[in-house]
């Protein structure tokens, strides 16, 4: 059995997985705990791995058109250290783990890990960005609420990689990231919370809101916010309304970093505290 | 099965026949006697096995060796007889920043890694630098110090 293996390009990988089953090892932060065992003990991979980390292909940061694509294979660090990469991004890339873990944990890994805890992914749905997955003979995109399905589930099969994500460059006056969590380094979110609002001539012209950690996957309404933006234009924008809109889809879980209801607290008091303050 | 993998290490270009999901944390520390790696707890979050790999700041206990390919990593036996660990050891030693130990080798590779990329840095910055390494001893603030005095001392040398 094949243990692991280099690919030498993009194009070598994209191969090596149609004929063998393989774990796709970027960071490795996820999957190197999850399969650890312990002091001077191999990892248990029951499949052979494949190391994506070192391919240039996937390691690319390009605008254009009012569009970022960045290589799945670029880490938080690289991603904060790019000028091309707005600082409202770089804000929530900031909170994720610690420095060293940033400096190898990658944004496709954070994707395809698909925990609905994922810290880049509330600021990827708010932006409506999409994955781009490839495979020997194409390349498709597909919006992110479409391809993560559920907790640590995805559409991706074993002869795909996800090569890059798309996300559009948009300025926002008013951007909430909140990260509630045990500590502020190196601690999953309990719960995570972005929220943009664009306002032309001090009227709402666009409201973004996501959630994460408080459901399957991270949670985000359309409706609700153009919902938002077409009753704050005319006045009739009622708060409470909204609000318990929001609490119908959010839907957390007691787990060892926090319980439902103070999940449901919190997320509650965000969203009041960004209506009112930002909404007025 | 067992790979052949080039590398760097503190300096010195390095064969190994080695397994490929071996993690960089156990060669470094079995293969390579380098004990001042050490393993806090083996899931990246205390920082005891802080090393730099290419010059970047990593936890070797979440680093498969096949990734160490054509890579070159240093350790804190790497930097001793550098003047910049000359000027951490000695600032750690005088504000107090070793206690038992244990986290110092990853705390002098967190506060080399800052220093390298912002020479005189701010309290935060010390702070944020240092958020991936636990110290069960000191409390912080003497590292904090240390780290502080090293960038006085060490003007112009990072
Ligand atoms: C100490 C510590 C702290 C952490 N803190 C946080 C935090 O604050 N917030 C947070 O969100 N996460 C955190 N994490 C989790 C982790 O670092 C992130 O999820 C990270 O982005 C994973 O990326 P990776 O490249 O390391 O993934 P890997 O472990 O390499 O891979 C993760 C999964 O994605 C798959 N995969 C990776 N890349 C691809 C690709 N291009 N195509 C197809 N499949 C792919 C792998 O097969 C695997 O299933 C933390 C982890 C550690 C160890
Ligand atoms: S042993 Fe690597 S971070 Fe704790
Ligand atoms: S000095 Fe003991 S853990 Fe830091």
């Amino acid at each position: 059995m094949v243990a692991a293996y280099r690919p030498k390009n993009l194009k070598d990988a994209l191969e090596a997985i149609i004929y063998t089953e393989y774990i796709v090892l970027a960071g490795g932060t996820d999957l190197m705990v999850k399969k650890k065992q312990g002091a001077g003990l191999l990892p248990a991979f029951d499949k052979p791995v494949l190391f994506i980390a070192d391919l240039e292909e996937l390691k690319q940061i390009n605008e254009k058109e009012g569009y970022l694509t960045i290589g799945a294979a670029c880490s938080f660090s690289s991603l904060i250290d790019n000028p091309l990469i707005p600082a409202l991004y770089k804000q929530v890339f900031l909170q994720i783990a610690s420095p060293a873990v940033r400096n190898i944990a990658t944004i496709g890994g954070n994707i395809c890990n698909s925990s609905p805890a994922g810290d880049s992914l509330p600021l990827l749905y708010a932006l409506d960005a999409s994955i781009i997955i490839e495979n020997s003979c194409r390349r498709i995109e597909i919006p992110i609420a479409d391809f993560i399905t559920g907790p640590g589930r995805n559409m991706l099969t074993s002869s795909e990689l996800v090569t890059a994500i798309k996300l559009p460059v948009l300025h926002f006056d008013y951007v909430v990231y909140k990260k509630v969590s045990a500590r502020k380094s190196t601690a999953l979110s309990k719960v995570s919370f972005v929220a943009m609002a664009k306002l032309k001539d001090s009227r709402l012209e666009d409201v973004r809101i996501a959630f994460g950690s408080v459901a399957p996957t991270i949670v985000r309404s359309r409706d609700v916010e153009e919902a938002i933006i077409y009753n704050s234009s005319n006045g009739s924008l009622d708060k409470t309304e909204i609000i318990s809109y929001y609490t119908t889809l959010i839907k957390p879980i007691d787990d060892q970093r926090s319980t439902a209801f103070y999940r449901r607290q919190v997320c509650k008091r965000l969203l009041v505290d960004f209506l009112g303050n930002w909404l007025c | 099965m067992i790979k052949e993998i080039n590398f760097k290490l503190n300096g010195k270009e390095t064969i190994l026949e080695i397994h490929p999901l071996k993690r960089l944390l156990d060669v470094l520390r079995e293969d390579c006697g380098l004990t001042g790696v050490k393993e806090g707890c083996g899931e990246g979050e205390c920082g005891a096995c802080s090393v730099l790999i290419d010059g970047i700041l990593a936890n070797a206990c979440l680093y498969p060796m096949g990734k160490i390919q054509g890579k070159e990593v240093v350790t804190i036996e790497g930097l001793v007889g550098t003047d910049r660990y000359a000027i951490l050891k000695e600032s750690f030693e005088q504000a107090g920043a070793v206690q038992c130990g244990f986290c110092s080798p990853g705390m002098i590779m967190a506060a080399e890694s800052l220093l390298r990329r912002n020479p005189h840095p701010l309290e935060q910055q010390i702070r944020e630098a240092i958020s991936g390494n636990l110290c069960r001893c000191t409390g912080y603030n003497m590292i904090l110090d240390a780290v502080q005095m090293a960038a006085k001392r060490g003007d112009g040398i990072w």
